[in-house]
Parts: C-alpha cells; structure tokens; sequence
C-alpha cells in the first residue's frame, strides 16, 4: 500500500491517469445505472389514443396532429375534437379512458358523411404551392409556377387545402369505391355485442385495410 | 452574507453577462434565438443544467482533482463532467416529465457544447468560489444567458418582418443587434 502511494507520489502521470479512468468509470457506472432505472417505453396509454385517432394530421382538434392531441387528450383534454373521427372516435375513445362519450364538439367542425380526397382541377391551377404547404401529409404534388396534383391515395380528406387556394379549384369529392379499396363494413364500435378488448384490433384492421 | 451573495448573482447575471460581456454561449445565443419558443426552451434547459454542472466541477476539483495535484487536468474533466450531467438530466426528464423533455427536446444535447458551461465551471475555480458560491455563480450564469436569450429572440422574432436594407437581412442584422445589446450591457459596469 505505502508502496503503490510513493508510485504515484513519483509519478505523478499514474495519478493523473488513476483519477481520469476513475472518474470515467463512475460515471461510466451512473449513466449505466441510470439508463436502467430511468428506462421508459414511451407513454402506453397515449399510443393506444392515438391508434384510435384517424390520423388525418387535420389540427381541426386544435392541435399540431394526431399525436400530440393522443397525448393531450392522455393529460386531460376533451375527447370530442376529431371531426375526421366522429361519433365512432368518440365512443372508442370514451370506451377506451372509461368516461362519457360526449357529442362532437361542433366548435372545431362536423363530421363528413362519408371519406373524400381533395381534387385539383388542373387547368385552373395557378401554381402558387399555398396547397402544398398546408398540406400535412405532403400529398400534394407540383411546384412553383408548376401546376398542382393531388396523390388521392395518400389525402386525408382534411380539407385544410381548400381553404388557402387563391383561385378555388380544390374540390373535395367523395371516395369511389373500387376493387382495392372496397372493404366490408365494419361493425359499429358502440355495437354491444363486440366486448371492449377486441376494438383495438379492430381499429388496426381498418387502419390496414384503408 | 445575503448580500454576497446577491451581489454576485447581480454580477453573474448583469455585470458580467456571460453572452454580452464575456462573449460565451455565443452559438446558441444566435443559433436558437430565431423563435420565442425555442428560445424559452433551451434557457429553460441551460438552466437547469448550468446550476448543476457547475457545483459537480465544483466537487470535481475541490475532492479529486487538487488532493492529487491535477489542476491541470481540470479542463478535460470538467468536460467529462458536464457531459454526464447533461445525459443523465436527460434520462431523468424523459422518465419524469415527458412534457418537459419535448419542450426540453433537442436543446438538452446541445448543451454540451455550449461553451458558457465549461466557462462557468473553469470560472469558478479561477476565483476560488467555495460549494455555494459556485452554485449561486452557476445559476446566475444561466439566468443571464436566458434573460439575453429571451430578450434577443423577442427582437429577432420582430427583426423577421422588419423592413431591413437587403445587404443587412438575416444574420447580419441578428449580430449588429447583438452588438447594440452588448454596447447596452456595458452600462452595468459601475453596478457592482
């Protein structure tokens, strides 16, 4: 012991060398021990939120898009936003967090009949991109001074592209049904007769299917 | 002993400011400064972590470093120091306060390389600050940095719809009128 003391009394790089390896396993060992004990897998009940929600990134619930809504509906916020949603978002959002469903919240908009795309007629467009940025799902195609179109597959129908159009050539017509995207009718989230844990996978279903 | 104390955090925060007097943390002083928000955001977390790192280095140097003669070495391990502390605060705020940590977000990180951090914790030792006065020098570090932070984001943001001279659009008016706000600063100089 006296011994390896006079070493590094001596030699004064062992200590040098001593104190930076020990300071580096220290705290080598708490960032260790810390990424263990702090571990988080993200927050499960506001991932299942937002597996519910549409996933039309509309903000007509007033916020950014799906998830940061899942997330503050999660911290408390109203459940009766989601115009894409509807009744059907509700009832399994109020299923879900085990309170009342409540009607929808006419304040941020009504619920559509049935899905729709938004169509450009392209020979009134006059290449002004105020479409494409407002479009949160990039599915708008075109470019400046370029006329515009919309990839129908990937819209959303949330009609956040209608209003800042210039000229008024977006149109927001009704989904036809063709072979692809035919699918049967899901039954009715409110119907009785589906008990509660099979709902997520329905939803997941549906998210495949569409 | 109160007024030590307020003296130094008044001298930490206006005196001797460290973005506008010192000229320290001046990457993210115009580098996150373009928004309000974000602007809030990475002061928020400056904080939190200048206060912090710098009582660690305190620690650092006063048990292992000048017991074994290394002052040398306090550079490299104020380093390391800093670095730990900002990735375990990270961890942290993550489990504890998911909000906080998308408000905090990507700032965290980046305050690693924020050279106010090092400078307060070099600072300290310099001039023989003890456990408290480090911890007070620390956060009156952070609350300078924020409050000019804060302040100068305020000004960009209305700088962005200013009619500016074209030469002058962007980050040239951005650092003339850091320029201003430093000539500004100096007229603290006799408070202290």
């Amino acid at each position: 012991m006296t011994a390896m003391f006079e070493l590094i009394a001596q030699n004064p790089f062992i200590a040098a060398l001593l104190a930076l390896v020990g300071l580096a396993l220290v705290f080598g060992a708490l960032l260790g021990y810390a990424a263990v004990k702090f571990r988080t897998e993200g927050n499960p009940i506001s991932e299942q939120i937002n597996a519910i929600l549409p996933q039309t990134q509309c903000g007509q619930c007033g916020y950014p898009g799906c998830r940061p809504y899942a997330e503050a509906i999660a911290g408390g916020e109203a459940i009766n936003r989601c115009p894409p949603g509807g009744e059907g978002t509700i009832a399994q959002l109020a299923d879900l967090l085990d309170v009342e469903a409540l009607p929808l919240d006419a304040e941020h908009g009504e619920e559509k009949a049935a899905a729709s795309v938004a169509f450009i007629r392209e020979d009134e467009c006059i290449g002004c991109t105020k479409c494409i940025q407002a479009c949160p799902v990039d599915a708008i195609l075109g470019a400046a001074k370029q006329m515009h179109t919309v990839i129908s597959s990937e819209c959303t129908g949330c009609d956040l592209c209608v209003e800042p159009c210039p000229v008024d050539c977006i149109d927001m017509i009704s989904e036809e049904v063709t072979l692809q995207t035919w699918h049967w009718e899901l039954p009715s989230p409110t119907d009785p007769l589906i008990i509660a844990s099979d709902r997520n996978d329905m939803s997941s279903d549906k998210d495949r299917a569409a | 002993m109160l007024a030590d104390y307020s003296i130094l955090l008044i001298g930490a925060i206006l005196v001797n400011n460290f973005v506008l007097v010192q000229f320290l943390g001046l990457c993210p002083f115009m580098g996150v400064s373009n928004k309000l928000e974000t602007a809030m955001g990475m002061s928020m977390a400056t904080t939190f972590v200048l206060t912090l790192a710098s009582a660690c280095s305190y620690l650092t140097h006063t048990y292992l470093l000048q017991p074994l003669g290394l002052d040398y070495l306090k550079t490299i391990s104020f380093i390391l120091v800093i670095a730990v502390v900002v990735q375990f605060t990270e961890m942290v705020v993550r489990k504890s306060s998911p909000l906080l940590h998308r408000v905090l977000g990507v700032y965290l990180p980046l305050i690693t390389t924020n050279c106010a951090v090092l400078g307060v914790a070099l600072l300290n030792i310099n001039r023989e600050h003890d456990f408290l006065q480090s911890l007070f020098y620390g956060f009156g570090a952070a609350v300078g940095f924020s409050m000019v932070l804060v302040l100068f984001a305020a000004m960009r943001e209305r700088l962005a719809v200013a009619d500016v001279p074209e030469p002058f659009q962007g980050p040239a008016i951005g650092m003339i009128t850091a320029g201003l706000m430093s000539l500004a600063f100096m007229g603290f100089a006799g408070l202290v």
